[in-house]
């Protein structure tokens, strides 16, 4: 199995005026092509963080992160663009989509900072919602939209560039039942397909589904399980 | 995501700040119309005084004999000076780098015609005399010329306003006027000139005539005075020097005696002028920046806010992969957008007041103020480093936003 990700005794610090809170606690995990990973943990154990940094959103304060074989520590802020563009798709539990911008042009943003014409552009983001089931919403606003149409939009976003690994924040944490289902559903579909995806979540029901469940606590890996394949 | 949600992005913008983006509009418009209307009432103001200048003629000397002030090998001071026609020719002879013109006059002649009678100033010279004076004969007319000289003819050019005088508003070529009870063909008008400095009267009021004529009826034969104009007006103080030393040798007086011929050098004038203008405009376009500039402030402000409340969306946009250099150049276009509505404003204000102002009638004191290329010129590149610089700041702030920070992540 290779590698995607790799992380090396990572830790976070974060020091809010004399306080120094330790939210990663010297962090090992490797995720390999096609796993699907569901991390878990008590609030406050460090999910999100990791996943920042998981993103390149964040940089650890001490450790190694590799991903797809590049160490990513120390890299300058245009070249951790150009990462986040080409290997990561995030999607948010709060969706983050841009609020005056059509679903198509949402999807299309990550598109842009690569550089793709307008017109494949165009077609790859259409595809996209298609393949979210948005075929017919390409034109609405974010404030047009439910909640899971939203979120799938962000999904859309995420995927579009055909990101190497998709990284999701509590994405079904602002949504109901119902539209949440569609979600982890819609994540089996692209797991099934070939898709690498790490997954926070604080259901166990939706960490039952994924093929490997990671236990954070105290920003430190307790449980690492894989499911019988 | 093209050029179209480029704009959709700062109409949102503009839509969340209405009252601030108009503010800040209207600094932008004011200060541009402060400092394009400063830069061209100055130019305007500076066309009119040249142009009064030139009424008198440009970069010429006018000399006077006087007497001299100085002893000059065994002969006393206090002796008068006299020139003739042939001094003057002598200095054409000698100092070919310049041209001269002899000037004679009469204050006590009287032109008739009809039941009118003025006593104006009459001048008698050459045909570069008009040249050197700036004096243009209005369409149908012509001054003075070579023929008139060599065969003494009684020939008169008018100023515009002795001819008004003379024949109101009817034609006045070819017509004659009695001087003295001779008769004169009138061969010219002037045209109408601006002119605030004279030595004996605007040319306005003045009847021309050949000085060989003059010479004749009068049997003067000495000159009032004459000038003379340098080809390159750098060359003035030398000529000046060259005149004393040729007057001198042909009268016999020192030619350090600046007494014996008395001169007014307007190149003089000149020179000041060139000097006042280049700070006066400079004095101006500097008061009209501060406006620009605090209208650049007023930008720059609304800029941090668009900044502050648009994190989020910088935050999204640099977790799917913008770089910091895009995003600085969004706001920086954006920024740049606002300052050039508030220019394009600021110079339709303008170019309306300009065109209006002539109808005001005071052009004739403080000249007719032109939006110039040097005045559009001046503006756009004012607006455009202050846009700049209004810009780079916010825009810079934008692009070193943390991805996590600006998502409200940590
Ligand atoms: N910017 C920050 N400054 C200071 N402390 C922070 C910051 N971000 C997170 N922390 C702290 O780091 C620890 C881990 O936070 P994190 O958000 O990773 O937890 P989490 O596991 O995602 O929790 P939840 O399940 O509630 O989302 C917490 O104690 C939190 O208070
Ligand atoms: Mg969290």
């Amino acid at each position: 199995m290779d590698k995607l990700i790799e992380l090396r005794d990572v830790r976070k610090v974060y020091s809010t005026g004399r306080l120094e809170v330790q939210a990663l606690r010297g962090l090992d995990l490797e995720v390999g092509r096609n796993e699907y990973v569901a991390i878990v943990g008590p609030s406050g154990s460090g999910k999100s963080t990791l996943m920042n940094i998981l993103g390149c959103l964040d940089t650890p304060s001490s450790g190694s992160y590799t991903l797809s074989g590049e160490a990513v520590a120390g890299l300058d802020r245009n070249r951790l663009a150009e990462i986040r563009n080409r290997h990561i798709g995030f999607v948010f539990q709060s969706f983050n989509l841009l609020p005056y911008a059509t679903a198509l042009e949402n999807v299309e943003l990550p598109l842009l900072f690569a550089g793709v014409s307008a017109k494949e552009r165009r077609e790859r983001a259409a595809a996209m919602l298609d393949r979210v089931e948005l075929g017919d919403r390409m034109e609405h606003k974010p404030t047009e939209l439910s909640g899971g149409q939203m979120q799938r939009v962000a999904i859309a976003r995420a995927l579009v560039n055909r990101p190497t690994i998709l990284l999701a924040d509590e994405p079904t944490g602002n949504l109901d039942s119902a539209s949440g289902k569609a979600i982890v559903s819609l994540f089996e579909e692209l797991h099934a397909a070939g898709q690498t995806i790490v997954l926070i979540t604080h259901d166990s029901g939706i960490a039952k589904l994924a093929s490997r469940v990671v236990r954070v606590q105290d920003g430190q890996i307790v449980e690492d399980v894989r499911a019988a394949a | 995501m093209g050029s179209l949600s480029f704009f959709r992005q700062m109409l949102q913008d503009v839509r969340q700040q209405k009252l601030r983006t108009a503010l800040t509009v209207l600094g932008i418009t004011w200060g541009t119309v402060s400092v394009s209307l400063l830069v061209a009432f100055g130019e305007g103001l500076e066309a009119r005084i040249r142009a009064n200048q030139r009424g008198l003629g440009e970069n010429i000397v006018i000399a006077w004999p006087s007497r001299t002030s100085l002893p000059w090998e065994g002969l006393g001071k206090g002796r008068r000076i006299r020139i003739t026609e042939e001094d003057v020719e002598a200095l054409r002879r000698e100092i070919p780098q310049a041209r001269f013109s002899g000037e004679m006059s009469r204050e006590n002649s009287t032109f008739r015609r009809e039941r009118v009678r003025i006593t104006p100033e009459v001048s008698a010279n050459s045909p570069i005399f008009a040249a050197m004076r700036n004096i243009i004969p209005a369409a149908g007319g012509r001054y003075v010329n070579d023929l008139d000289l060599d065969r003494r003819r009684r020939v008169v050019f008018l100023g515009d306003k002795l001819k008004q005088d003379l024949f109101g508003d009817q034609e006045a070529v070819g017509q004659t006027v009695m001087l003295d009870n001779v008769p004169f063909l009138v061969v010219g008008v002037m045209e109408k000139k601006a002119q605030d400095s004279s030595y004996s009267g605007r040319d306005e009021g003045k009847a021309f005539i050949p000085d060989a004529t003059f010479r004749g009826l009068f049997s003067e034969r000495y000159l009032e005075n004459f000038i003379f104009q340098a080809h390159d007006a750098s060359a003035t103080p030398d000529v000046t020097r060259k005149v004393y030393e040729v007057l001198a040798r042909r009268h016999k007086f020192d030619p350090a005696d600046k007494e014996a011929i008395g001169m007014w050098d307007t190149s003089e004038a000149e020179k000041f002028f060139a000097i006042f203008f280049g700070t006066f405009r400079a004095f101006l376009a500097i008061i009209g920046s501060f406006t620009l500039v605090v209208g650049g402030i007023g930008v720059s402000n609304i800029m941090y806010v668009v900044v502050e409340e648009r994190t989020r969306e910088i935050g999204v946009k640099l977790a799917v992969g913008a770089k910091p250099a895009w995003i600085q150049r969004q706001f920086l276009a954006e920024t740049l957008t606002l300052t050039a509505v508030g220019g394009v404003c600021g110079m339709l204000v303008t170019f309306g007041f300009l065109a209006v102002f002539p109808l005001l009638g005071l052009d004739e004191y403080v000249g007719t103020p032109q939006a110039s290329p040097l005045v559009i010129a001046t503006t756009t590149a004012l607006l455009g480093v202050i846009g700049m610089i209004a810009g780079w700041f916010p825009a810079r702030r934008a692009s070193l936003l943390d991805p996590v920070v600006a998502l409200k992540l940590a």
